[in-house]
């Protein structure tokens, strides 16, 4: 066990840091849940693709630069640390991204890989349906092979990014009369082809944050199918595993949360302390992001010893939720009267940005595999539980 | 950046598990409780035999010369097996403690050896406990007198026994004279000998607490499997499920917690009160909901002194405050980070502040 950075991590680290202290945008980017901000992010994310620094650790060929996991988490931390504009394209980028490159073919790879990590495709997941969220594997939308192509026809629904996205992935069942987990497959559609609605949904902050999709007659060629025919319950468990694990949520953008939130402690100490119990709340927020960090380098350490990670990533996923709304919560404690104002509001000035994470941390409990159900999976595929 | 450990420290703990799992049942433990002593010197006899009292002795004194991070490993067997404090804090704490004496102190390489071959029961008071562990037994005690460490013989004490609700615990109220004879450390040195001493004891205590944490989750899930009603095992129900998940959880986060704490001791980083303290604190939450989440789920057999699961629970409470009680390790990293003047960039992690 050795806990210090080897002299070539040290230099990527400083490369890194260096690139984004001159090319970090000075102003906060518009949200990517409209459609001027989201044009703004994939602005971003080309200039980040031109240096390299989309998608470090994937191979070259395909748009990155070939880093380890370590690395990965040192750009990460340099990222979120530079105050970066969160990453538009993380669902395909990271969930579907990861899955090309352990099931894709090659000619699936050398397509979408480069065109993802440079932004020139935006991507949506389109897992959920009205009668499959926690239950995936009741999904309905119908995938009927005719020839060289599939016929879509159905719904989904909470579909992140779908609003403004090029294209979409997701479960369709392939096989007729199929039940439950069987007879799906994994396919990629792009969102203009006819017969695509896109319907999209206001969120909590009244954004375009997510939207349904109906598909009706939509054609989709066969080579966009990942994995076998009526296999894609297993390719999305895959990936589903990666968005759980490691990978959705690093470890540094909530380092950077806390570490402003000790800030606004500091700077609003003399209210904050009428009630003791907030400075140990903030104490905790600390630590537990500090600890995740830990959690993340030690992952990748049994990673690189051949371990692989499993059913204890939905312990990952119900940890980094449940931190992000005491980080918040306590936020808006210190905040009091003023944690209410928008953005808008002349009064808010620099605070809004608490009332933004605290509303979107709400959801974090409910998407990528509510926490029950994170849960149900930890006790029976961990602890051995009965069904 | 190397955050695993080696296949010699993974062995050695997988050794240590096997063999207390059937020489330290709790059948032995309980016959163990009943006498008037609390100690098995045979059991303490096979645990040298085993190499354990040689783990941390230095290579020079016939011991194995591993440190902080295989005890990080083995505290926790010794937590799950709910093994009597005195082989920690004679073969980790202590060997620490008199390692780090100056070579001139008389009798130093002795008691390593004697250490190294089990031969040698001490105590170790610290005031940051009104209590002494294992006095009773000791040969000799390691006393703290301000910023002095005493090597104090046992006929130079007095020890009125103090029982602790954990009857794996033997507590005694000691009584001495510091004098100039025993006193073989002082001033700065002495200093940062308790206060390595303290991180050193505090760091096994959270390792015990892991450990133990794991065996009322372990005996939990057991019996949450056999037990039915409405004629299913309620390890079934969601209610039972989401309190182990839970813990499972605790115990999972606290991990790379500790390890981390033990690489910082070892290599004497300068954030190492800080981090022993952090591990202390996810240790002992872990250790608190497994008995509250354990007692729960066994319902009133948990409430028993027939069922083993009241050896785990009550061990747990009674070392969460040892070594530093849990206000004092709370507060030792909210004052770092309430009223310290540093940034804490993500990139901080490993960085010294």
């Amino acid at each position: 066990m050795k806990l210090t950075y080897s002299p070539k991590q040290q230099s990527f680290r400083l490369e890194v840091r260096e690139w984004l202290v001159a090319n970090v945008p000075k102003e906060k980017l518009s949200t990517y849940d409209s459609k001027e901000g989201f044009e703004l992010h994939r602005q971003w994310e080309r200039k980040l693709h031109e240096a390299g620094l989309s998608m470090v650790m994937w191979p070259e060929e395909f748009g990155g630069r070939g880093c380890d996991l370590t690395e990965w988490l040192i750009f990460e931390e340099e990222y979120y640390g530079a105050g970066a504009p969160l990453r538009v394209n993380l669902n395909g980028q990271l969930l579907l991204g990861s899955t090309l490159l352990d099931f894709g073919t090659p000619e699936q790879k050398a397509h979408f890989l480069p065109r993802m990590a440079s932004s020139d495709d935006m991507w949506a997941q389109a897992w959920s349906e009205p009668n499959a969220g926690s239950d995936m594997a009741n999904i309905s939308s119908k995938a009927i092979r005719d020839g060289d192509h599939y016929v879509l026809n159905g719904q989904k629904t909470w579909s992140t990014r779908a609003t403004y996205a090029d294209w979409a992935f997701g479960l369709f069942r392939s096989e007729v009369g199929s039940q439950r987990h069987h007879g799906l497959s994994f396919l990629m559609v792009p969102l203009d082809a006819e017969g695509v609605t896109i319907r999209p949904i206001k969120a909590l902050d009244g954004e375009d944050a997510f939207a349904e999709i109906f598909f009706d007659n939509v054609k989709v060629p066969v080579e966009h199918r990942i994995g076998d025919e009526g296999k894609g319950w297993h390719v999305a468990m895959a990936t589903a595993g990666f968005e759980r694990g490691l990978l959705l949520r690093s470890p540094a953008r909530f380092q950077q949360t806390v570490r402003k939130l000790v800030k606004l402690y500091r700077d609003n100490k003399v209210s904050a302390d009428r009630d003791p119990s907030i400075g140990a709340a903030v104490a905790k927020c600390w630590s537990d992001a500090e600890a995740y960090a830990l959690s993340a380098y030690n992952t990748v350490g049994r990673l690189s010893r051949g371990d692989k990670i499993g059913a204890e990533s939905s312990l990952n996923k119900v940890f980094w939720s449940e931190m992000d709304l005491l980080i918040h919560q306590t936020a808006m404690n210190i905040l009091g009267s003023s944690g209410e104002l928008l953005a808008s509001a002349p009064l808010a000035e620099e605070r809004a940005y608490w009332l933004e994470g605290f509303l979107f941390a709400q959801a974090g409990p409910i998407y990528a595999g509510a926490n029950e159900i994170q849960r149900n999976i930890v006790a029976e595929r961990v602890l051995g539980l009965p069904r | 950046m190397d955050f695993t450990f080696t296949e010699d420290q993974l062995m050695f703990r997988e050794a240590i598990s096997r063999f207390l799992m059937t020489e330290a049942a709790p059948e032995t433990l309980r016959e163990i409780w009943e006498t008037d002593e609390g100690r098995s010197p045979e059991l303490r006899n096979q645990m040298a035999m085993q190499g354990l009292t040689a783990l941390s002795v230095p290579e020079d004194n016939g011991g194995l010369g591993m440190g902080d991070i295989a005890w990080s490993l083995m505290t926790q067997e010794l937590g799950y097996y709910g093994i009597p404090d005195s082989l920690a804090d004679t073969a980790y704490v202590g060997a620490g403690l008199f390692s780090a004496l100056d070579d001139a102190v008389e009798g130093k390489g002795d008691y390593l050896t004697k250490i190294c071959d089990g031969e040698l029961r001490l105590a170790i008071g610290h005031e940051s406990s009104q209590l002494v562990a294992d006095a009773h037994l000791a040969e000799v005690l390691l006393m703290q007198h301000g910023d002095e460490v005493h090597l104090v013989p046992r006929d130079q004490i007095n020890e009125v026994a103090n029982p602790s609700i954990d009857s794996s615990r033997r507590l005694s109220k000691v009584t001495w004279q510091a004098k100039p004879e025993t006193c073989i450390a002082s001033g700065e040195a002495g200093g940062k000998i308790w206060n390595e001493t303290l991180n050193r004891g505090a760091l096994s205590v959270a390792g015990q607490l892991l450990g133990l944490a794991q065996r009322m989750l372990d005996l939990t899930v057991d019996y949450s499997v056999q037990r039915k009603q409405f004629g299913k095992a309620i390890g079934s129900f969601q209610a039972v499920k989401h309190h182990l998940a839970d813990v499972a959880g605790k115990i999972e986060i606290a991990k790379p917690v500790l390890y981390r704490a033990a690489c910082s001791l070892e290599n004497n980083h300068p954030l190492s009160d800080i981090h022993v303290s952090q591990a202390r604190n996810f240790c002992s939450e872990a250790a608190a909901l497994a008995a509250r989440h354990g007692i729960q789920v066994h319902g009133a057999m948990g409430y028993t002194w027939e069922v083993d699961l009241q050896m785990f629970m009550k061990r747990s409470w009674a070392l969460n405050n040892t070594w530093g009680d849990s206000i004092f390790h709370q507060a030792r990293v909210q004052n770092y980070v309430l009223n310290s003047d540093v940034d804490f960039a993500p990139s901080k992690t490993f960085e010294e502040a």
